[in-house]
């Protein structure tokens, strides 16, 4: 089987213009949306409580929402998780309440609005492990609420993982512009930075405009996405100094329009590998990878868009000639000297 | 020209199975067992511990499979493995009665629990079966932070009567000690007084730094902690603080507790299958610190109430020593014990024996010196609530190791002993994050993993198998052999799986079989140039090693990043993630070269080989494929 039966270069380079305009507007409208709406972070990141509620029956949104005004919280976040029985509560930190009892006092709180009372049950799980938990029964003894999960994050641990995750952003990409530099030429490190950002930063916007939570597993797969691009676009500057070294009477834009479609179907290929993975996970994952493979789906689509369209016309226009490429004769050394 | 020579295959075959070997593990059957674990800081559990639970099952004529200790110190606990879960809960019971001795105050805690059927050689070899995170088998993680104000605030107290004590003891006349915010201010009249002030404590305290100042004409010296000597502080009360959460979590009865540091000021504490936070919570939770001080003797004993309480001193009502007026110098705190046991006096009346730190015994004996026949009080402080523990006579002049007695029972001894070492644990702490995970959730959280998982996989494979045939048969066998590999390799390291781990496994091996398409790819390109297929698969090897370098090298640097800076469930991700960029090194690359070659490397007159359509734009110029695979 073969889906690419290519005759020619395709022209790649001929419409960088307009593949750049559209790229560069879609960066603005994420820009836009991150300004405007700002991203929805989840409370790893703001500190505070989510709880995950299971009841028997479809919830009442409302009388729960009633029951947390009761406790002090203004406008709490009552979302359905899932199905209908599962609930997911959302409690911001509150100066006046510390912060790690919140979960017990809420909990009983919604117990008490079922008309069931909070109950102490051991049991053994089928792993012979010891359980005990603080379960909500009816008069009738029924489990009239149950208590599915609970996060409490204080707000020092969230600002130290935004701060940590700015870090980590900014060392991939100092990391990848140095390695770049150092294995390609300083142009192709800026050309696939600024390609592989603009991803990152779609990736974003869109996690503004639809305000998605953005949680560390998100961020761990936008920063892979950055890695995974990067490395898209490494392939096709590779192939670009190949080329110039064997094609000696093509101009640069023909080397670049050959590296591409060279490389094209090897791009598609893997990427579609990958995204059979992620729409796996997008189908099976549940509710805790929903996002994650959300993330992942949109920073490969834009991947492949911006190591095609846009790395090499960046580098193009930052002047790549056959000479920053070829002078190096000993690539190998070059290997081992970056590698360490 | 592709042929491994022998060594190569011989390395592929043994990292296969070592590969497998260290997989092996997950796949053998639970056993029920029991683990034998102590709340208390005097009993310990250790090989005698063994002796004695073999011996008790032995007694009750309960069949053991294997009966051993694992871990050491403070998380040292004894496992006996059973055929049934009949004999188990008989042992339990069992051992419960033997080996306390008073059951509403047990020795020991008998918790079931369950293990993995691994072979004694297996595990003499380290082979054990990943462990599983929170958020795949249930249970409560908390994040625990050593509150360090409070830290500061006991030692410039203790700064405070140290500095007061040393120059009172040197004969050094100074005009009033104050403690001003996090400072020690000392007022002087004349600048040769403040002089010799300053060398004295110097002298003495290398933790302390000094300015000097002037208010009109009182001349200051200005006394505060260094911040190092602050930091040294709350390390070593993190780790004291390990060591006490450790005894108190055996109470709880949880199977495998993780206690850990996290940073510098924070611990980390995973109780698998524990449900009930409130409960566990005030266990940990049960902070408290402790005081020695002196009683203040200008108020008549059993006037406390009513009389006038002097300035530098308080009154204190709750505890069995109350009430009782105390100075306000806290003469040692509860981070200079050493350790504190119950014992009997000379006249075998019930005592408990403390021992402090050189520190703590040379203010101790300052103290004492000046005070036979007077009274001390030892002092509680939990959760900001002072409690009055004892209120001792002094006898004599001592210093690191002394006595105390009055107790009315060995049992009131022993549970004094405790609460001095309970004391001990100086530096309270602060929850800052808290999670907790149903074990229904747990087990679905399991299953979506390990789907997503295997559909991934399985669409991989399909595809590979159907684009590039037989080559992409290959790919798929290297690309199960990664999963192997990153699967022995996490349990080699005695990882933790979490459910961002599994999908940064997914992840790794969608993006390894890039390698595989990368290599697949060239070796069509060097057929479409016309090579034959032998020089065709060496140099598609070839070509397509310095691209995979490269961009692996890339993703290795992002997977760095997330492992330097990332935490919980990042750094899940992080170690998986770069792990997998290894493993795909390895079996990208070498082992789908390895079997390449052992299929097609023999063969001298290779006419095709079955890498799928290999499409020629030139000979395709009328339109038609040529098929060669």
């Amino acid at each position: 089987m073969e889906f690419f039966k290519i005759k020619r270069d395709i022209p790649f380079m001929r419409h960088a213009l307009i593949f750049n305009v559209i790229s560069a507007l879609t960066f603005v409208a994420a820009v836009f949306f991150l300004v405007t709406k700002g991203l929805h972070f989840s409370v790893e990141f703001t500190g505070g409580t989510v709880m995950e509620l299971r009841y028997p029956h479809a919830a009442d949104q409302e009388k729960i929402r009633r029951s947390l005004e009761k406790l002090g919280y203004e406008q709490p976040e009552v979302v359905p998780f899932g199905t209908a029985q599962d609930i997911m509560l959302r409690l911001p930190v509150r100066k006046d309440v510390s912060g790690s009892g919140t979960s017990a006092t809420v909990f009983n709180a919604l117990c008490a609005a079922e008309s069931g009372a909070p109950k102490q049950v051991q049991q053994t799980t089928d792993k012979g492990e010891n359980v005990t938990r603080t379960s909500c029964v009816d008069a009738a003894g029924a489990e009239v609420v149950s208590l599915q999960r609970v996060e409490f994050v204080g707000p020092q641990v969230g600002d130290e993982l935004a701060q940590n995750g700015l870090n980590a952003l900014i060392m991939v990409v100092i990391g990848v512009m140095v390695y770049l530099a150092v294995r390609f030429e300083w142009k192709f490190a800026v050309a696939a930075i600024v390609a592989n950002l603009h991803d990152v930063v779609i990736i974003l916007g869109f996690f503004a405009f639809f305000q998605w939570e953005f949680s560390l597993t998100v961020l761990a797969a936008v920063l892979a996405v950055l890695g995974y691009s990067v490395n898209e676009s490494v392939v096709i500057f590779d192939r670009i100094r190949e080329t110039f070294r064997k094609e000696r009477k093509l101009s640069v834009t023909q080397v670049i329009d050959h590296a591409i479609t060279s490389t094209i179907s090897r791009t598609i290929i893997t990427h579609g590998c990958t995204e059979m993975m992620v729409l796996s996970m997008l189908f099976f994952g549940g509710q805790t990878l929903h996002y994650f493979a959300v993330a992942l789906t949109i920073g490969i689509l834009f991947g492949i868009y911006s190591s095609v369209f846009v790395a090499a016309a960046i580098a193009m226009w930052l002047g790549v000639k056959r000479e920053d490429l070829i002078k190096p004769v000993k690539p190998k050394d070059e290997t081992d000297g970056a590698v360490v | 020209m592709n042929r491994y020579p022998l060594w190569k295959y011989i390395l592929i075959l043994v990292a296969v199975l070592v590969g497998l070997l260290y997989t092996a593990p997950n796949y053998f059957g639970d056993s029920p067992a029991l683990q034998v674990t102590t709340s208390k800081a005097t009993v310990k559990v250790n090989s005698d511990t063994v002796g004695k639970v073999a011996d008790a099952l032995k007694r009750e004529g309960i069949p053991a499979d294997v009966v051993n200790l694992e871990g050491a110190g403070d998380s040292a606990s004894v496992r006996a493995r059973f055929a049934t879960p009949d004999a188990q809960f008989k042992a339990k019971a069992a051992l419960e009665r033997d080996l306390n001795r008073d059951p509403t105050d047990p020795d020991y805690i008998v918790t079931v629990n369950l293990v993995k059927n691994t072979p004694a050689w297996m595990q003499a070899l380290h082979a054990k079966p990943l462990n599983l995170g929170l958020d795949l088998r249930g249970g409560v993680h908390f994040l625990l932070q050593v509150d360090a104000k409070a830290v500061q605030d006991t030692r410039i107290k203790s700064v405070l009567s140290s500095v007061r004590s040393e120059l009172r003891e040197k004969n050094i006349r100074h005009a009033g000690i104050d403690r001003v915010a996090n400072n020690v201010v000392v007022n002087f009249r004349d600048e040769a007084t403040r002089t010799q002030a300053h060398n004295v404590l110097a002298s003495q305290n290398a933790d302390l730094a000094f300015s000097d100042a002037a208010d009109g004409n009182d001349l200051k010296l200005i006394v505060t902690l260094k911040p190092e000597a602050l930091q040294r502080v709350v390390e070593e009360g993190v780790k004291q603080n390990i060591a006490a959460l450790g005894k108190r979590i055996n109470e709880l009865g949880v199977s495998e507790p993780v206690i850990q540091q996290q940073g510098r000021d924070r611990i980390v504490v995973q109780l698998p299958g524990v449900q009930d936070v409130a409960h566990a919570k005030d266990i940990i939770g049960r902070t408290a610190t402790l005081e020695f001080r002196v009683t203040d003797d200008t108020v008549t004993p059993g006037t406390e109430l009513s009389a006038a309480i002097p300035l530098n001193s308080e009154l204190f009502t709750e505890g069995p020593g109350a009430p009782v007026v105390v100075s306000k110098d806290v003469v040692a705190t509860g981070d200079s014990v050493i350790n504190a046991v119950a014992s009997f006096d000379q006249n075998q009346r019930p005592a408990v024996s403390i021992e402090l730190n050189s520190e703590g015994g040379r203010k101790m004996r300052a103290m004492t010196r000046e005070r036979v026949g007077k009274r001390m009080a030892t002092l509680l402080k939990e959760k900001g609530k002072y409690s009055v523990l004892q209120v001792a006579t002094i006898q004599s002049e001592f210093g690191s190791n002394f006595q105390t007695t009055g107790m009315a029972s060995p049992q009131a001894a022993a549970e004094l002993a405790l609460l001095l070492r309970a004391g001990a644990l100086s530096a309270p702490m602060e929850f800052v994050e808290e999670r907790v995970v149903g074990p229904q959730l747990g087990a679905e959280n399991i299953a979506k993993g390990l789907h997503s998982t295997l559909w991934g996989f399985v669409a991989i494979a399909i595809f590979m198998i159907i684009y590039y045939q037989l080559f992409g048969f290959f790919s798929v066998i290297a690309l199960a052999c990664n999963l192997l590999f990153l699967l022995a390799l996490l349990s080699m390291l005695g990882a933790t799986l979490t459910l961002p781990g599994i999908a940064a496994i997914a992840l790794a091996l969608g993006m390894a079989i890039d390698a595989n398409v990368l290599i697949n790819e060239r070796i069509r390109e060097e057929l479409r140039a016309g090579n034959t297929p032998q020089a065709a698969i060496s140099a598609g090897f070839s070509h397509a090693w310095a691209t995979i370098l490269d961009s692996n090298v890339t993703t290795l640097i992002v997977g760095l990043a997330l492992l330097v800076f990332g935490s919980g469930a990042v750094r899940g991700f992080a170690v998986v993630h770069c792990l997998g960029i290894l493993t795909s090194m390895f079996s990208a690359v070498f082992l789908s070269r390895g079997v390449v070659n052992l299929w097609y490397g023999r063969k001298k007159k290779l006419g095709k080989i079955a890498i799928g359509t290999v499409w020629n734009a030139n000979a395709a110029g009328a339109g038609t494929a040529v098929k060669k695979g």
